[in-house]
């Protein structure tokens, strides 16, 4: 009688990011960044996939924040800081000295802890970016632009009767969702969120991960939170990061039901001291 | 890294839970034991008494239940906590289902009492003593978290099916032997099932330790040495 045991690994819940077949939109190789004397980011290796949403989660000071800024080389403004290694977002080099930043970040975009809207009005908010970078050719043109975001950040019916008035009238979930359509207005084809529910009711944090969850279809995005209900709910990959060291990345599914390593296992579970 | 929770109240309530767990487990034991006893013992008064008892195992169930839905609602456990919980609630179902074939088996030894006594009662303590063996090693290996114990519980299911497939063609002969064994031989068919039934239950419990301690599943092909289901006892065991 065969009592062999065969132990199998379960196949993920959601059915979601099986690397094969998922274009790499941004790869990561060694990636290394300084402060000055201090070690943020020690040899990063992660290849973030189109069009997923993946979810970096880790203690405070681990270093999320700073690799989400190496993605659009927001790190540039700080003096001390040095980032080595490679960085490409579809093949090309994020720090090639010859790229240009601005465009750059016409392509990652980025929204912030706080809400952050321009005191300006809904409408200028939007018009901000494409007026930059001169996407449209007429008033008729940009009215359309910025429908188009204000609709893709659900935003659009709770604001098309007042979108002469200021952008900071509006509630903290709005706020955050006129960001999101000021991010999305450029056309972008990645979104860098840091926290960007923190300051957020469970009621506004549901509508921008509802947002979220669809702008995936269009967008790539990358999120940092704490909440590690956010990162299962929103995220179809989740990366662990510790000390500076990416410890572990996988379907989200799996980093929640079986990570591979201790300390992920100790971090999610609320054991980490 | 340390294994409590930073939020000391969350241990609370997960030792609270494998704490019903624990209790459940000994009623169950005692459940089955009294059971078995009353068969071999021809104790009638033993076995209302026990079958009396299994009331208790199903408040325990309940609670259980409850606990699980508490702590998922509150703490939304994850990793090694998540399967923990939801262990937990499916060992609890086997444990109920285990102590309701032992109180169908006690309600059997209240009628097998008033009959005759039968030549293959004999098997049933064998039975009993490995299957309550499964059940206090499989309880052990969840107290232990011990995966090695609960596979060797798995994989002693198949003595139990034997024995079961054995006492099975015994009594089938039996019954052909005497048509006034049948009435006696029927509750010990029943009696004899409801006990590999429960090994049964003890082998899931098995399997739910494995995910829970290991996060992957006790895959393979679990040992089965019985055949009963398609048994034939050809005219010349009759004779
Ligand atoms: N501008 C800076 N100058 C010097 N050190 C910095 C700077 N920004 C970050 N650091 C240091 O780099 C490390 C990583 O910081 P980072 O902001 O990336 O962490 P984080 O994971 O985003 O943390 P949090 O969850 O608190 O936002 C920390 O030790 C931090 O003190
Ligand atoms: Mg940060």
């Amino acid at each position: 009688m065969d009592t062999t045991i065969i132990e199998t690994q379960m196949p993920s819940m959601l059915g979601a990011a099986q690397d094969a077949g998922i274009p790499v939109k941004i790869e990561a190789r060694g990636v290394n960044v300084h402060y000055g004397a201090k070690h943020a980011l020690k040899s990063v290796d992660i290849d973030i996939r189109a069009n997923q949403v993946t979810a970096f989660i880790g203690p405070s000071g681990c270093g999320k924040s700073t690799f989400l800024r190496c993605l659009n080389r927001m790190n540039d403004t700080i003096e001390s800081c040095r980032v080595a290694g490679s960085l490409r977002i579809d093949g090309d080099d994020i720090y090639d000295p010859t790229l240009d930043v601005v465009q750059l970040r016409a392509r990652v975009g980025m929204v912030f802890q706080k809400p952050n809207p321009f005191p300006k009005s809904i409408y200028d908010n939007v018009a901000y970016g494409p007026r930059i970078h001169g996407l449209f050719n007429s008033k008729a043109d940009l009215d359309a632009v910025v429908e188009k975001a204000l609709r893709g950040a659900a935003l659009w019916d709770e604001v098309k009767d007042r979108l002469g008035e200021s952008g900071t009238g509006l509630s903290g979930g709005q706020q955050q969702r006129l960001c999101i359509a000021r991010a999305i207005a450029v056309g972008p084809e990645v979104i860098l969120m840091d926290e960007p529910c923190s300051a957020l009711d469970p009621i506004a944090t549901a509508h921008v991960e509802t947002l979220i969850d669809e702008l995936r279809a269009n967008f790539t995005i990358v999120i940092v939170t704490h909440s590690m209900q956010q990162a299962a709910r929103v995220s179809q990959r989740t990366a662990f990061f510790h000390l500076g060291t990416l410890v572990e990345e996988d379907d989200t599914a799996t980093i929640f039901t079986n990570p591979r390593d201790e300390r992920t296992q100790g971090y999610i579970t609320g054991r980490y001291g | 890294m340390g294994n409590d929770h930073i939020v000391r109240s969350y241990d609370e309530e997960l030792n609270r839970l494998t704490g019903l767990l624990a209790r459940m487990g000994g009623l169950v034991e005692a459940e089955l034991a009294g059971a078995i006893e009353a068969v071999s013992s021809r104790d009638a008064e033993l076995a209302t008494r026990t079958v009396r008892s299994d009331a208790r195992v199903d408040d325990l169930e309940r609670e259980i239940g409850e606990q699980v839905v508490r702590v998922m609602a509150l703490r939304q456990p994850v990793a090694s906590d998540l399967r923990l919980v939801l262990g937990s609630l499916r060992i609890a179902g086997d444990l109920e289902r285990s102590a309701d074939y032992a109180k169908n088996v006690a309600k059997r030894a209240v009628a097998l009492a008033q009959l005759p006594v039968l030549r293959p009662v004999h098997a049933i303590p064998r039975m009993g003593t490995v299957v309550r063996e499964m059940l206090k090693d499989v309880l052990d290996a969840f107290a232990a978290r011990d995966v090695a114990k609960a596979v060797a519980v798995w994989n002693r299911d198949e003595e139990l099916d034997e024995m079961h497939g054995s006492l099975f063609r015994e009594l089938v002969t039996y019954m052909m032997e005497d048509p006034r064994n049948i009435t006696g031989s029927t509750h010990l068919l029943f009696i004899a099932k409801n006990i590999e039934r429960i090994g049964d239950h003890a082998t899931n419990i098995a399997e739910t330790i494995h995910y829970l301690v290991k996060g992957v599943p006790l895959a393979g092909e679990r040992p089965k040495g019985d055949g009963t289901s398609f048994s034939t006892v050809g005219a010349e065991g009759a004779q």
